[in-house]
């Protein structure tokens, strides 16, 4: 489904990515795993299309098509969602509101009409019940005064309604208590199927007993040092980051 | 690929006004010029009374010794008074009993804004009084209002039909010696409307006005008279649209509300005059007094959304004499390319217990000048008056500025009056935000700017914020290629 090759970016001539691999099949979740700074929300960054960050070799594709020419909008309509690690305030614009022109400017780009009334009251039940959503928070300004488990819950609600073929979570477990991360990852776990992908950035191992992976990836420098199965996680708990890095320099 | 901060600006630079267009209808024109012939010749062109004659001769006589001001934040070349026509009218009189009767070029006007008399007749509940260049033309719906004992109809018509009503109250809020442009426009007026709704009266639909600008190098100088008599309600719309031109047209119009006891008059406005395009060049001078006065308990709400004119100089105020009443001011107003905007309100507590709500919404883009003056005077026996006054301000990109000049007087102790400012810029962030869940740029900025401008938009009656809503798209929006 998502096909990376040997991808490099910058971001104002600072090389961050170096070189990545990797190949996400429909119905698997990768975990990508590293230190600070290695590059982790470059790359969710760079396969949703921001702007600020230059790709300078290589190529991304999604169930074949090339990525490259399609702005951030286009990617999103070809069914990459991307969970924020600061998800923005909108003042004035309830979640509600935004969740509808997200969905029905999606629908207008494939050619459909926008979502009928009841329909989309419909879906906007069945997932804040999956989620744990109160009502009220749905005619809150988005992420305006939300506390971190509230904007973060707000994302994977967001994730449920458009159903994306790729998620990429970013940082989802950053800012979160263990109640708030453990309805997080059950709405995530529920909304993982055989047709849709997941890839979960996380610093730690923690939100990965609740989210499992079929894969693990670590990245340092710019570049995947290491693949693995869930297993590699707990190495990583275990030893941490140190080991790898002088692997990788030899 | 998605959009810069650079490319975002340039977009928001290139929106052509949309309404560029204007109507060739034969006009019955005065020469250029104004002197005390003019005015005569205006007053005797609508057959006026001899005691409204002299009226607009006194104002003449105070306006040629006044100096045009300076103070607000605003410029501009000044026009060239002597260099405009005072009066033009659409030549095919009489007045229109029917649609059918209407000039068909004119409805294709009408059309083209998206105001069909046909819809508006059927949408039950709005009464439509279309001011064409000066001259109404058609108005709907009197014959319900009449049976209430509402009079709506153009101030020519009303100046003959209910001379003691105009005569009580014209220039009784807004002097004719108040300022400049208010002198100018009680010396020229040509036409404007008319309301009067009587004791008790709740106005059953609201009463709206098009008001329009058709004629190379004619001023237009409305004059508006709203009386709401004790325990009556009403609210008016109006809106306004203007053909795209070269020159610099000058707008000086006045508005005059009187709230009597226990009246309510709610006052909304959406603006969308020419603004000149992306260089700068050409747009409508919009210098207009509208100011209402509230006697007891009587409650006066002014909402205005204001899109267009190149150079715009308003404040809708409150004069809040009787005790407990109520003044509010809710503004959006939008600036962009090289539109200039001094505009604000003024709430001035002379009763007690009086009440004002100042929430003001700002948003520049391009090279625009956006300011927001406001006043809040709280008068010596004015106990316990209170004023709540927000002004928020939108910026898009770095080349244009937002300025807040609030001035507050205060002579009596018992007085709250509250304060709140706020500046805020459309980040690049939002906008990749909303990109990533497929909303594009365009639609993105509609989005913010929509929610910034949401607790003025809520104030709108329904049908008008929908328009509004499109409005502010329209002015801000580009054609993403």
């Amino acid at each position: 489904m998502l096909e990376i090759k040997d991808l490099h970016a910058s971001i104002e001539d600072k090389k961050i990515l170096k070189g990545i691999n990797l190949e996400v099949n429909p119905g698997e979740v990768h975990a990508i795993m590293g230190p600070n700074g290695s590059g982790k929300s470059t790359l969710a960054s760079v396969i949703a299309g921001k702007e600020e960050f230059e790709v300078k070799k290589g190529s991304i594709s999604l169930d074949g098509e090339d990525l490259e020419e399609l702005a951030p909008e286009e990617r999103a309509h070809n069914g990459i969602f991307m969970s924020f690690q600061y998800p923005v305030e909108i003042p004035g614009v309830s979640v509600t509101n935004f969740i509808k022109t997200a969905i029905n400017e999606s629908r207008k780009a494939r050619g459909l009409e926008d979502m009928p009334a009841n329909e989309m009251l419909k879906l906007i039940r069945e997932k804040s019940e999956l989620l744990e959503i109160d009502r009220k928070f749905l005619s809150r300004s988005l992420n305006e005064g939300f506390s971190g488990g509230e904007k973060k819950r707000n994302e994977i609600f967001q994730m449920a309604m458009m159903e994306p073929k790729l998620a990429i979570l970013d940082e989802t477990d950053s800012g979160l208590d263990i109640d708030a991360l453990r309805i997080v990852a059950n709405g995530v776990n529920k909304l993982r199927g055989k047709d849709n992908a997941i890839i979960v950035i996380t610093h730690y191992q923690r939100l990965l007993e609740y989210i499992v992976p079929d894969y693990v990836h670590v990245l340092h420098d710019g570049k995947i040092v290491k693949s693995g199965t869930k297993e590699l996680a707990l190495e990583l708990e275990e030893k941490g980051y140190d080991w790898l890095k002088q692997e990788a320099v030899l | 690929m998605a959009y810069t901060e650079e490319e975002l600006k340039k977009e928001l630079e290139t929106k052509e006004y949309e309404y560029g267009f204007y109507t060739d209808i034969e006009s019955d024109t005065f020469p250029k010029g104004l002197n005390e012939d003019i005015v005569i010749g205006i007053s005797k062109k609508k057959e006026e009374p001899e005691w409204m004659t002299e009226w607009r001769l006194e104002a003449f006589r105070v306006w040629k010794e006044m100096e045009e001001p300076e103070w607000a934040n605003v410029h501009y070349e000044k026009p060239n008074f002597q260099d405009i026509s005072y009066y033009s009218a659409p030549n095919k009189k009489p007045k229109y009993n029917s649609l059918d009767e209407v000039d068909p070029e004119l409805l294709e006007t009408f059309k083209k804004l998206g105001i069909s008399l046909d819809e508006q007749k059927k949408l039950a509940g709005v009464a439509v009084d279309i001011v064409m260049d000066s001259v109404s033309v058609a108005t709907t719906f009197k014959k319900t209002l009449a049976e209430k004992g509402i009079i709506f109809c153009s101030i020519s018509e009303a100046i003959q039909e209910h001379p003691e009503l105009v005569k009580k109250y014209i220039g009784t809020v807004v002097p004719q010696k108040d300022n400049f442009y208010a002198a100018l426009n009680s010396a020229v007026f040509s036409d404007g409307s008319f309301c009067y709704i009587p004791k008790g009266v709740r106005c059953p639909m609201e009463l709206s006005t098009y008001f329009r600008i058709n004629q190379a190098g004619t001023g237009q100088f409305e004059r508006t008279l709203v009386i709401a008599d004790e325990g009556s309600y009403v609210s008016y719309l109006e809106g306004c649209t203007a053909p795209s031109r070269d020159e610099n047209q000058l707008h000086a119009a006045v508005v005059e509300l009187i709230a009597l006891d226990d009246a309510e008059i709610k006052y909304s406005t959406v603006q969308n005059w020419f603004p000149g395009d992306k260089d700068g060049k050409g747009g409508v001078f919009n210098f207009v007094t509208k100011r209402g006065l509230c006697e007891k308990n009587a409650k006066i709400s002014w909402t205005q959304v204001e899109t267009g004119s190149a150079v715009t100089w308003k404040y809708p105020s409150c004069v809040l004499k009787g005790d407990n009443s109520i003044g509010e001011f809710y503004s959006i107003a939008v600036t962009n390319n090289f539109q200039q905007a001094d505009t604000g309100t003024k709430m001035i507590h002379l009763g007690k217990n009086t009440k004002s709500t100042i929430i003001s919404k700002g948003i520049s883009a391009g090279q625009s000048q956006n300011s927001y003056r406001g006043l809040v005077q709280v008068n010596s026996r004015a106990e316990n008056a209170r004023n709540f006054s927000q002004c928020d301000s939108l910026l898009m990109g770095n080349s244009c500025g937002a300025h807040t000049f609030p001035y507050i007087e205060t002579k009596n102790k018992s007085a709250q009056i509250e304060h709140e400012a706020t500046t805020s810029k459309i980040g690049e962030d939002q906008i990749f935000y909303c990109n990533q869940r497929g909303i594009d740029t365009e639609k993105a900025i509609a989005l913010i700017v929509n929610g910034f401008s949401k607790e003025v938009l809520n104030k709108l009656p329904m049908e008008f914020a929908v328009e509004a809503q499109k409005l502010l798209e329209i002015s801000l929006e580009g054609s993403v290629g």
